[in-house]
C-alpha cells in the first residue's frame, strides 16, 4: 500500500544572510519530525538532493537585488502552490534596501575595484513587489516558533496563527517593565510587530524594529516621544532605517525626519 | 578516460552557506583552470555603514552572516573599542568568550554532522543519514542545541543576538541564569568526545599541502576574541597591521574579493590554522581528544578538518563549563565611552577563521569608512589551490568521482559564501 504523498517543501535563497533558513536547522528538537511530515524536495543549504518542482510550499528567504533574481522569483512562483516569505529581507527588502535611498553606482565603487564587473539592481525589493505571496513571516531573523507554527498550519490545511499586534503586547505578557517609560530608553516596540517575544526590553535595551511595522502603526506619535527624549532627527531617521528600512511605515517616518540620509 | 571533450555541470553545490560556482577546465589531459566562482548578489555592507553611528556597527554587521553573527558582533566591537581606546574588564571578556564558545559549538557541529559528514558516509543530507545513523544525528543535534543554549541565553536569541554592544552587554546574566546550562554542556562534552571517535575512522583522501597558516594567538588562551596575528611562516603582528600583511584583489569570477600577502602568497585560515599555531593552548580534554582522534600537532590534510573542528568543539565545551563555573557578574554590563574620531582595527576567530574589521569614524561618531574581510573570502584562493592540487593527479578518475571529492574538498572549508556569494555551479570541461 502506498503511503499518501507528503507535501513537497522547497527552500529558496535570494540576497540574504541565510539566517532565516538556518532557523529551520536550529529547530534541533523538531527538525527530524518536520522532515518526517514533509518531503524536503529542495533545500540546498541542508541537502545535495535537489528534486524538480512543482512544490506544495516554497519558503523564500532574501530580497530581489539582481536582474537574474528578478527572473528567478517568477520561476519559483510558477512552481509553487503556496509561497511564503521568511524574514525581513524577503518581506521588506532587508538591510540591503538602504541602497534604495542612495546611488548604488557609488556604492559599487566603494566596495569593488572593478564596479563594471558587478551586476546589481539599484534597489533591493521584497518578494511581494514581484510575485503574489501567500504568507509573510517577519523578523531579522524569523522566530523559530512562528516558522514551526506556519509549517504545522500549512500541513494541517489551516491558517497560520501569527501575531499582528505590537511588541508592547509581548512585553506586557512577559512582565517586562516598559524601558521607554521607566528608563527613557528609545524603543520601537509600540510600532513594531510582535513575534520575537519582546527580547530586547527583557535584556534592558529598546526594540530596534527587526520585525518591521505592525498593522496600523502610529510612528509619528512615537517619534514625538523619541524627540522629547533628546534624539536628534538624523538619529531618529537611522533608528527607523535598519533591517526594515524599505517597509513604508518605517521608511516614510524616517524620511519625514531625515530626508537626505 | 579517453574522450577529448567533456562537460559536466552540477547546478548548485549544496550544504554550504550561500551559493557559488566551481569551474574546472581540462584541456588535452591538463588542468587549465580551477576557479571558485562567487556570484552572490553584493549587499554593499562596507558602503551602507558609511554615515551610521559607530555604535550601530555590531547589530548591522551581524546581518552579514546568519551562521556566525557572534563573530561579526565580536569583531566590530573589537575594532570600535580599539578606536576608542576601550578595554573591557575580565568579567565582560569572559562572557564574550562564553558567547563565542556557544557559536563555535553550534556552528562546528552543524558543519561537521549536517553539512560535511554526509559526504563521507554517502548521503545527500543529515536527515537521510538519520535513517541509518539516528543516534549519531540525534546526539549531534543535542550537542548543537547545547551550544545554541549559550547563545540564546547570553545573546537573547540564537541568530542575530541582541544583547551585545560596544563595551560589553546590555544586561549581564546572573549566576542562577547560567547554572541550568551546565548539566547539558557537561553531557555534551562527554558526547562530543565519543562522537569524534567514529569520525576518526572515516576514510580520508591521502592528501596534504604545505599551507601558510594564519590565525590569532593570545598569551594564555586558545584564540577566539583576541590576540595577535601570527602565521606559520613567522609573522607576529598586531591586528592593526593586518592590511600590511594581506591585501584584497578583485577577480572577475567572484563578487567576493581575494586576499594575498604582499609577496603574492595564499594563506589558509580556520580550524587547521588555529590548531597548528595554538596547539600548546588547547585545553587538557581537547588535547586528549586530538590524540584519541590520531591527530598530530599540525594537520595538513584539509579533509581532516572535520576532526579538528571536533577537537575545537571539545575545547569550547570545556571552556564554557569553566567560564560558567567561574562567573562572577561585574558591576556594570558595559564600559561607558564616548565615540571619538580615528581608525580602529579588530579581528576575532570566526568558526571559519580570522574575521577582520576596520572602521574610520569622524568627530560626530559616524563611520566614514569600513573594511570587512570574511574568512571565506581569504580562503577562496587556497580552496582553488587545493582543487588544482587534488584534481591534477586524479584527472584519470571518472567525472562523477572527481566531482564528489571536489565538493567535499570545498566543504572542508565550511565556506560561508552568503558573506558574499550566490550560485555554486560545478562545471568540468574536458577538451
Amino acid at each position: 500500500m502506498n503511503a499518501p504523498a507528503k507535501p513537497r517543501l522547497a527552500v529558496w535563497k535570494f540576497a540574504s544572510c541565510d539566517g532565516c533558513q538556518l532557523s529551520l536547522l536550529d529547530c534541533e528538537d523538531e527538525l527530524l519530525a518536520v522532515a518526517d511530515g514533509v518531503e524536503i524536495a529542495l533545500f540546498p543549504e541542508a541537502s545535495s538532493r535537489m528534486l524538480p518542482g512543482p512544490y506544495d510550499v516554497s519558503l523564500v528567504e532574501g530580497s530581489i537585488t539582481t536582474a537574474h533574481d528578478r527572473e528567478r522569483i517568477q520561476d519559483v512562483r510558477a512552481q509553487s502552490r503556496l509561497l511564503v516569505t521568511i524574514g525581513a529581507c524577503a518581506t521588506a527588502g532587508g538591510i540591503q534596501a538602504l541602497r534604495n535611498l542612495r546611488d548604488v553606482e557609488e556604492w559599487k565603487r566603494i566596495v569593488y575595484a572593478r564596479p563594471d564587473w558587478i551586476d546589481s539592481l539599484a534597489t533591493s525589493t521584497p518578494i511581494a513587489a514581484h510575485v503574489k505571496v501567500d504568507y509573510e513571516l517577519r523578523g531579522c531573523p524569523v522566530s523559530k516558533a512562528q516558522l514551526l507554527e506556519l509549517l504545522a498550519a500549512l500541513l494541517a490545511g489551516r491558517r497560520p496563527n501569527v501575531a499582528t499586534s505590537s511588541v508592547c503586547e509581548e512585553c506586557k505578557a512577559r512582565g517586562t517593565a516598559c524601558v521607554l517609560v521607566a528608563h527613557g530608553t528609545p524603543c520601537l516596540g509600540p510600532v513594531t510587530q510582535a513575534g520575537c517575544g519582546a527580547i530586547c526590553p527583557a535584556y534592558d535595551r529598546g526594540c530596534y524594529g527587526c520585525f518591521g511595522p505592525k498593522e496600523t502603526p502610529n510612528p509619528a506619535a512615537l517619534s514625538e516621544q523619541l524627540l522629547a527624549l533628546g534624539m536628534d532627527r538624523a538619529a531618529l531617521g537611522r533608528f527607523y532605517r535598519t533591517f526594515n528600512a524599505a517597509a513604508p511605515a518605517f521608511g516614510d517616518e524616517a524620511q519625514r525626519h531625515d530626508p537626505q540620509p | 578516460m579517453t574522450e577529448t571533450t567533456r562537460t559536466i555541470e552540477v547546478n548548485q553545490l549544496a550544504r554550504v552557506e550561500g551559493e557559488g560556482a566551481l569551474h574546472l577546465a581540462i584541456d588535452g589531459g591538463q588542468l587549465t583552470a580551477a576557479q571558485l566562482r562567487i556570484f552572490e548578489p553584493p549587499r554593499y555592507f562596507e558602503a551602507l555603514l558609511r554615515g551610521r553611528d559607530c555604535r550601530e556597527a555590531p547589530d548591522i554587521t551581524a546581518r552579514i552572516c546568519g551562521i556566525c553573527p557572534v563573530a561579526y558582533l565580536m569583531s566590530s566591537c573589537a575594532a570600535i573599542e580599539d578606536l576608542c581606546g576601550l578595554s573591557v574588564p575580565a568579567p565582560i571578556a569572559d562572557l564574550r568568550r562564553l558567547l563565542y564558545c556557544g557559536e563555535w559549538i553550534e556552528s562546528h557541529v552543524l558543519h561537521m554532522f549536517m553539512l560535511h559528514l554526509p559526504d563521507f558516509l554517502g548521503y545527500p543530507d543529515a536527515v537521510s543519514m538519520a535513517r541509518e545513523h539516528g543516534d549519531l544525528v540525534r546526539t549531534a543535534l543535542r550537542i548543537k542545541k547545547a551550544g545554541n543554549g549559550i547563545v540564546a541565553l547570553l545573546g537573547g536569541r540564537e541568530i542575530h543576538p541582541i544583547n551585545v554592544r560596544i563595551g560589553g552587554f546590555y544586561r549581564l546574566p546572573t549566576r542562577a541564569e547560567l547554572a541550568p546550562l551546565r548539566d547539558e554542556l557537561a553531557w555534551a562534552l562527554d558526547a562530543a568526545e565519543q562522537a569524534l571517535l567514529p569520525l576518526a575512522a572515516l576514510d580520508f583522501p591521502d592528501f596534504e599541502r604545505a599551507y601558510t597558516f594564519v590565525a590569532l594567538r593570545h598569551d594564555s588562551e586558545y584564540p577566539m576574541g583576541r590576540g595577535r596575528l601570527v602565521s606559520s611562516d613567522g609573522i607576529d603582528l598586531p591586528v592593526a597591521s593586518y592590511d600590511d600583511y594581506l591585501t584584497e584583489h578583485h577577480v572577475r569570477h567572484s563578487t567576493s574579493l581575494h586576499s594575498r600577502t604582499a609577496a603574492g602568497g595564499v594563506v589558509h585560515l580556520g580550524p587547521l590554522a588555529r590548531y597548528a599555531l595554538n596547539h600548546d593552548r588547547l585545553t587538557p580534554r581537547a588535547r586528549a581528544a586530538a590524540q584519541a582522534a590520531g591527530l598530530p600537532p599540525v594537520v595538513r590534510n584539509p579533509f581532516r578538518s572535520i576532526l579538528v573542528r571536533g577537537v575545537e568543539v571539545v575545547l569550547a565545551l570545556e571552556e564554557a563549563l569553566r567560564l560558567i563555573d567561574g562567573y562572577v557578574p561585574g558591576d556594570t554590563p558595559a564600559v561607558a565611552f564616548e565615540p571619538r574620531a580615528g581608525t580602529g582595527y579588530g579581528a576575532t576567530e570566526a568558526p571559519r577563521g580570522v574575521l577582520y574589521h576596520r572602521y574610520t569614524v569622524g568627530e560626530d561618531g559616524l563611520i566614514t569608512d569600513a573594511k570587512i574581510v570574511a574568512p571565506t573570502s581569504v580562503n577562496q584562493a587556497v580552496i582553488e589551490a587545493d582543487l588544482r592540487h587534488y584534481v591534477e593527479p586524479n584527472l584519470h578518475r571518472p567525472d562523477a568521482e572527481l566531482r564528489a571529492v571536489c565538493e567535499t574538498a570545498i566543504r572542508n572549508y565550511d565556506p560561508c559564501i552568503s558573506c558574499s556569494a550566490h550560485f555554486l555551479k560545478l562545471t568540468v570541461e574536458r577538451r
